[in-house]
């Protein structure tokens, strides 16, 4: 079956169509929201295997199909779908795992009473993921985009009685807003200068040569080229969707929401939108590497970026004792590397280690949340333990994950989306700083997965929660087994002796010399990747009698640099004195402002408006209405006079008559008239 | 004495006559029956005047008097009716008595 880019809207539009049966559905409709949702996940799955088939035929080529949207006065906007390989691989991997995640959460939510809302948010949020792969201008996908932020905080609100969630579902808005108005810019700029946001559009799109030149020829302000300027606000947008330094503190809060948003929207798939974009306007972030005189290269912004958000990540990962906080900052830490690849210049390693770490990082929430479903919603690390014997399958899929993202040789996906991603920052000309970073989260998220999973299965149970714990239901470990699956067999296709998504992704063919140019850095990592596991084994593996209230090993050691670990650096508190404080500072002297300045303007008006009431009130009652006092007065004695001629005798009336009659008789006979 | 002078003097004693019942009267009914009198004194004048004036145009006087008796048989009617429900609501006709527009 093929799709080609004319038929490409139908992949999105699928899962809008549940989302829209789903709000119509009543609250007892589970099964047929629950039924569509999926229905449509494995539709758009189907139809994104036939868009993958036609986009590898011709891997090199662009294809796409645009039209024009609307008139607006002489201009034309038009939009339009794109179909490449990026684009393909990127919706195969969505609704592949979406749908996995669909149908853990019939499992997962099985008990919640707002079931039907739930996969209505879930297709929702899938149209807007899926809408933001396949189109072809910028406009659309800033729309998507947005779309894709607000069923993010739809989902992490979702359980919005708690306040803890609705202050999250808040905080990951506002945070991701702000990068979103540097993209917004960034278009806007974009539109100014280029006149179109199409991506392709047969030489007059933005991301075409033409297009290209002429942006990386024209100097702004401070030396830079402009397609450096427009490059980094597009990449502001980036750092807000995916949890880079400084905007990162939304993705670890965002945890509130169920776990399967958790690990659809906040691991796999939305937060991955932000290099995901950054891979769509690569050519943009690349056209000023030619030139010398620039201060700074786009992408040297963002491998810095990319590391810095890399390194912290995992190391505030190390200090944490919620499961789902130990993977956010994981998240954190592996778009970190994903970002710090395309950064370095190779953003077919970053794509790799984005499909391979939405398959492993689902993975992971998932088996989270079947141990948070198992033991009663107790999801502190300290008060688990003990649980794999009792949760084989989970224990067994959770170890895959954790080997994947740790990068075990060999046999696991994450290691070679990992090497590939090391090998493309030993290559980088310009620092060696990020592959020293990248090495030393190598350690550490080996370390911390090993402290997560001891922490998690091993060892006795700490807590009543964690002795009742028993294995789930297929319907939750099934999505488990297939994603461990795929976390082990995937690798595969990216494997450096057939390097076939590389190729595919770059339409490039990849000489198999340049796979063994750094082999001393392959070994050199696998040794990191013992050492991690090792020292995690070492500190965690063989603790005994350990109970809730236990002191972790690390904080006796270190008890200052753990303590400022598990405050995550302190960054929310420094938010929260500076910008909190100076947003606080302006609201209030707004407020004075309202309440002298112009609450004095407006109290000035009303007192003139009451003081001309006043004139006229008196000026009402002394003039006028006594004036029509006396003038009904008079009208009414008037009216008692002559009321007494209305007698209601009738021969008075007739005497009167007669007595008119004769005095005009009278009158006519002496020739009064003539 | 002409015969004009003769049908006026007639006239006028029928006037008069009418106008004393009217006015003397308590029975309404005979009230009415002096305004009648009045009416057909009027209506004689008519016809007098028409009939012994040389430069009347045809029919004048006849069409006026047509239309008066058709007032008069109206106002009659209207009349009748009053003096029934007068006498529904006071058991007499005097008309002394009836001075109030309340039942």
């Amino acid at each position: 079956m093929q799709l080609s880019a004319t038929h490409l809207w139908m992949i999105p539009a699928l899962p809008l169509l549940a989302a829209a049966i789903g709000s119509l559905t009543p609250r007892g409709g589970r099964q047929l929201a629950a039924g569509t949702a999926i229905a449509a996940m494995l539709g758009a799955f189907v139809l994104s295997c036939g868009a993958l088939v036609t986009a590898l035929a011709q891997p090199a080529v662009h294809g796409y199909a645009n039209f024009a949207w609307f008139t607006l006065g002489n201009e034309v906007v038009r939009v339009g779908w794109l179909l490449d390989p990026l684009t393909a691989f990127m919706a195969v991997m969505v609704t592949f795992v979406g749908a996995l995640i669909f149908i853990f959460s019939l499992g997962y939510m099985k008990e919640d009473q707002n079931f039907t809302r739930f996969f209505c948010f879930l297709s929702l949020f899938a149209a807007a993921m899926l809408g933001l792969l396949v189109v072809n201008s910028l406009l659309l996908l800033f729309v998507c985009w947005e779309l894709v932020g607000l069923a993010s905080y739809l989902l992490i609100g979702f359980w919005f009685h708690k306040p803890a969630a609705a202050a999250a579902a808040k905080k990951a808005f506002l945070t991701t807003r702000i990068g979103d108005l540097g993209l917004l810019l960034g278009l806007l700029w974009l539109y100014h200068v280029r006149g179109t946001l199409l991506c392709y559009d047969g030489g007059a799109g933005v991301l075409e040569q033409g297009s290209l030149t002429a942006l990386a020829g024209t100097t702004v302000a401070g030396g830079f080229a402009l397609s450096t300027a427009i490059g980094l606000l597009i990449f502001c947008g980036a750092i807000g969707k995916s949890g880079q330094f400084p905007l990162h503190v939304w993705l670890p809060d965002a945890m509130e929401g169920p776990t399967p948003v958790s690990a659809l929207i906040h691991a796999a798939t939305m937060v991955a939108a932000g290099v995901f974009l950054v891979a769509r306007v690569y050519p943009l972030m690349l056209a000023d590497q030619a030139l010398a005189s620039v201060p700074v290269h786009a992408l040297t912004v963002v491998a810095g970026i990319g590391a810095i958000t890399a390194l912290l990540g995992a190391a505030i990962a190390v200090a944490q004792n919620d499961i789902k906080r130990v993977l956010a900052f994981s998240t954190v830490s592996q778009l970190g590397y994903m970002m710090l690849a395309l950064g370095v210049g190779s953003w077919v390693a970053a794509i790799f280690h984005l499909l391979m770490h939405a398959f492993f990082k689902a993975l992971l929430f998932l088996g989270a949340g079947s141990v948070i479903h198992a033991a009663h919603h107790e999801q502190d690390v300290r008060r688990l333990g003990g649980l794999g014997r009792r949760m084989k399958a989970t224990f067994a899929t959770f170890a895959v994950g954790t080997m994947a993202l740790a990068g075990v040789p060999f046999l696991f996906s994450g290691f070679w989306s990992k090497e590939a991603v090391l090998h493309a920052a030993h290559a980088w000309p310009v620092s060696s700083l990020p592959l020293l970073v990248g090495l030393v989260a190598v350690v550490l998220t080996a370390f911390y997965m090993t402290r997560l999973i001891t922490g998690i299965f091993l060892g006795a149970p700490r807590t009543d929660a964690a002795a009742d714990a028993h294995e789930n239901s297929a319907v939750m470990t099934g999505p488990l087994l297939i994603l461990a699956a795929c976390a082990i067999g995937l690798g595969f296709i990216g494997t450096p002796a057939w390097p076939w998504l590389q190729s595919n992704l770059g339409g490039i063919v990849v000489e198999l010399e340049s796979i063994w140019e750094a082999p001393g850095l392959m070994l050199l990592s696998i040794g990191l990747v013992v050492t991690g596991l090792g020292a995690g084994w070492a500190v965690y593996g063989r603790r005994r009698n350990v109970n809730a209230s236990s002191v972790d090993p690390l904080a006796q050691a270190a008890p200052g640099l753990f303590a400022v670990l598990a405050a995550r650096l302190g960054f929310d508190e420094f938010y929260a004195a500076t910008f909190g404080r100076a947003n606080a500072w302006v609201a209030a002297l707004a407020d004075g402002f309202d309440r002298r300045v112009w609450g004095g303007l407006v109290s000035l008006l009303a007192r003139f408006g009451e003081f001309s009431g006043l004139l006229n009130r008196e000026a009402d009652e002394d003039i006028l209405n006594r004036g029509f006092d006396r003038a009904s007065a008079a009208v009414r004695g008037a009216g008692q006079t002559y009321s007494r001629a209305q007698a209601g005798e009738t021969h008075g009336y007739l005497r009167t008559v007669a007595l008119a009659f004769v005095v005009f008789a009278l009158v006519l006979l002496l020739g009064g008239v003539r | 004495m002409s015969p004009l002078q003769g049908c006026l003097l007639l006239s006028a004693a029928l006037f008069s006559v009418g106008l004393v019942i009217a006015l003397a009267r308590s029975n309404a009914i005979l009230v009415l029956l002096g305004i009648e009198l009045m009416l057909n004194a009027a209506n004689l004048n008519f016809i007098a005047f028409w009939r012994f004036h040389s430069g009347a145009a045809p029919a004048t006087g006849v069409i006026f008097v047509l239309f008066a008796i058709a007032v008069a048989a109206a106002e009659a009617a209207v009349g009748l009716a009053l003096v029934i429900a007068l006498y529904r609501h006071q058991k007499n006709l005097r008309l002394q008595e009836a001075t109030r527009l309340r039942g």
